[in-house]
């Protein structure tokens, strides 16, 4: 245990030292996205019965923000440690690979929290956002995180250069997460791409995560986090294998 | 008594290339140990499998006992390795990256050892600085305090001198010597052939992943090393018929190679015989580089 409680505190330590870029950076973008959507659309579109747009897309942002840096923070700390080399000093040590896994993603969680509670925080005062079953929201939170978080570790072992990391991020992690409901219900899509969003499982996150705010969804939250469950359970699964074979790290 | 080091049979291919044949190799808890050898000719290699970064395609090795893969974590917790490459963490201080390696390998207060290793490598000034801001010795040191962390009874250095004040490795080799003196067992790799023939009593040499040579260094130097003998003469020029014998001329001196020890007294009547005088004469010492080039060019 001392040993995934010391990479733990590593990863943390290690973006804390650089907060400007790991945590007020995605706050100032996320809160740019939502002064401009918000006053772009907000007149346009009607999201869910009842609820303000500016206030529908809050979680929607907040989900988004937090997926997104619980995905780079275990990606580029991997790939920074493998491109400077300093990954052997992990390498070196008894530290088992599930120590290595949970240190990683559980670090990648503190990250994506932060960002999203620090999203909460600085729009609390302006905008009022109900949060009818906060443990819906924590719950669709925390796997969020781990998700990506194993996901980052994936992406890292994976991708030798920067560039192939930024592949991974811009062409299936961007995507996806733009294309998941966080600025729309899916409710105001056409049939054909209401099936098409159905099969993006970061659908199911941010609906799953919403529900937990406003009470409604676009799908059923127990069918959200039966989808949720499955997905985190198949990524942890193939990054354990991954880290347990040594791929692009023991060889 | 269980070998520090056991290899049995350890081959690593990358495609075609052999990085290491079929090596068998023993080496001796308390043992200053050298594998020598020129660029690519599998040293690392053989380190990383020692030490898990890679995993051996067959074969097994194991340190104090424990199986490198079956048994890593212990295997791992008996090893400390210095890297070749001048790698570092540059998110944090020397001191937090102590610490961090501290953890990594079960122990929490460690504070009284990673001062004392500080003070040993002259780092304790530095230990509240960023790795980014060190000089390129500062570095090497830190590398070498992050391999003793957990006190590990095996210590392997993977060139630990290359680009290296003469200062730095002094003192570095100081503090390897008494580590070793306290029951350490030591494994160097260099390209500096004098550090390994003044610390290590044992030396393996490879080359293209086989091992050519394996003896103490004592024995290395005996069985393998041409003797020379050097000459000043008067009048300044050899004869004739000693010629072939000639290595050549070193600052004044005509070097001579000698096959055995007793033929100096057959070349120095030679010499008397065609009316020349010896005006000084030196024996140098027996050379591990020599004998180094005489290995390689055999194998």
């Amino acid at each position: 245990m001392k040993g995934f409680s010391s990479l733990f505190y590593k990863e943390v330590l290690r973006f804390w030292k650089v907060g400007f870029q790991t945590l007020l950076s995605p706050l100032l973008s996320t809160l740019l996205y939502l002064l401009i959507f918000s006053h772009a659309l907000g007149s346009h579109v009607q999201a869910l019965p009842g609820v303000p747009y500016i206030s529908f897309l809050i979680p929607g942002l907040a989900m988004m923000a937090l997926l997104q840096n619980a995905f780079a923070n275990s990606s580029s700390s991997l790939i920074q440690s493998k491109i400077t080399g300093n990954i052997i000093f992990l390498l070196l040590s008894p530290v088992s690979y599930p120590e290595i896994f949970f240190a990683y993603v559980l670090a990648s969680t503190v990250r994506g929290i932060l960002v999203g509670i620090g999203i909460f925080a600085v729009t609390h005062w302006a905008i009022r956002v109900p949060l009818e079953y906060p443990l819906w929201a924590l719950v669709f939170g925390i796997l969020g995180s781990f998700i990506l978080g194993a996901t980052g570790i994936i992406a890292g072992i994976w991708a030798e250069k920067f560039d192939q990391l930024a592949s991974f991020q811009n062409f299936i992690i961007l995507p996806l997460t733009f294309l998941s409901g966080v600025f729309y219900s899916i409710r105001s899509l056409p049939p054909f791409w209401q099936q098409v969003s159905h099969l993006n499982p970061f659908f199911y996150l941010i609906d799953g995560f919403r529900y937990g705010f406003f009470g409604a969804s676009d799908a059923p939250p127990y069918f959200s986090l039966l989808v949720v469950s499955i997905c985190f359970a198949a990524v942890s699964l193939f990054t354990l294998g991954l880290l347990k074979s040594g791929y692009k790290l023991r060889n | 008594m269980t070998p520090a080091i056991e290899i049995r049979q350890a081959c690593k291919a990358y495609g075609d290339l052999k990085a290491v044949n079929c090596v068998d190799l023993e080496v001796g808890q308390g043992e200053f140990f050298a594998l020598l050898g020129p660029n690519g000719a599998g040293k690392t290699t053989l380190i990383n499998l020692l030490s898990g970064l890679c995993k051996p395609d067959s074969g097994r090795l194991s340190i104090m006992g424990f199986d490198v893969s079956r048994n890593y974590k212990d295997a791992r917790r008996s090893v400390g390795v210095v890297p070749q490459e001048l790698v570092f963490d540059p998110f944090f201080t020397v001191r937090e990256v102590l610490e961090v390696q501290s953890g990594y390998f079960g122990i929490s207060d460690n504070d009284d050892w990673i001062d004392e290793i500080l003070t040993r490598l002259d780092l304790s000034a530095k230990a509240d600085t960023n790795m980014r801001a060190l000089s390129g010795g500062m570095k090497r040191r830190v590398l070498v305090a992050q391999a003793l962390v957990h006190k590990p009874p095996v210590i392997i250095l993977d060139e630990p001198t290359a680009g290296v004040d003469v200062e730095l490795r002094q003192a570095l080799w100081e503090f390897v010597r008494s580590l070793n003196e306290a029951g350490h067992t030591i494994v160097l790799t260099t390209h500096y052939l004098e550090e390994a023939q003044s610390l290590c009593s044992r030396i393996a040499m490879l080359k293209a992943g086989n091992i050519v040579a394996l003896d103490t260094t004592e024995n290395l130097l005996k069985g393998f090393s041409v003797r020379r003998v050097k000459l000043q003469i008067s009048p300044d020029e050899m004869p004739e018929a000693l010629k072939s014998r000639c290595l050549g001329l070193e600052s004044g001196y005509h070097v001579l190679k000698l096959d055995e020890f007793s033929e100096l007294e057959s070349l120095l009547e030679a010499l008397r015989k065609f009316g020349t005088e010896v005006t000084d004469m030196i024996l140098p010492p027996p050379d591990l580089e020599e004998v180094f080039v005489e290995i390689m060019s055999e194998a």
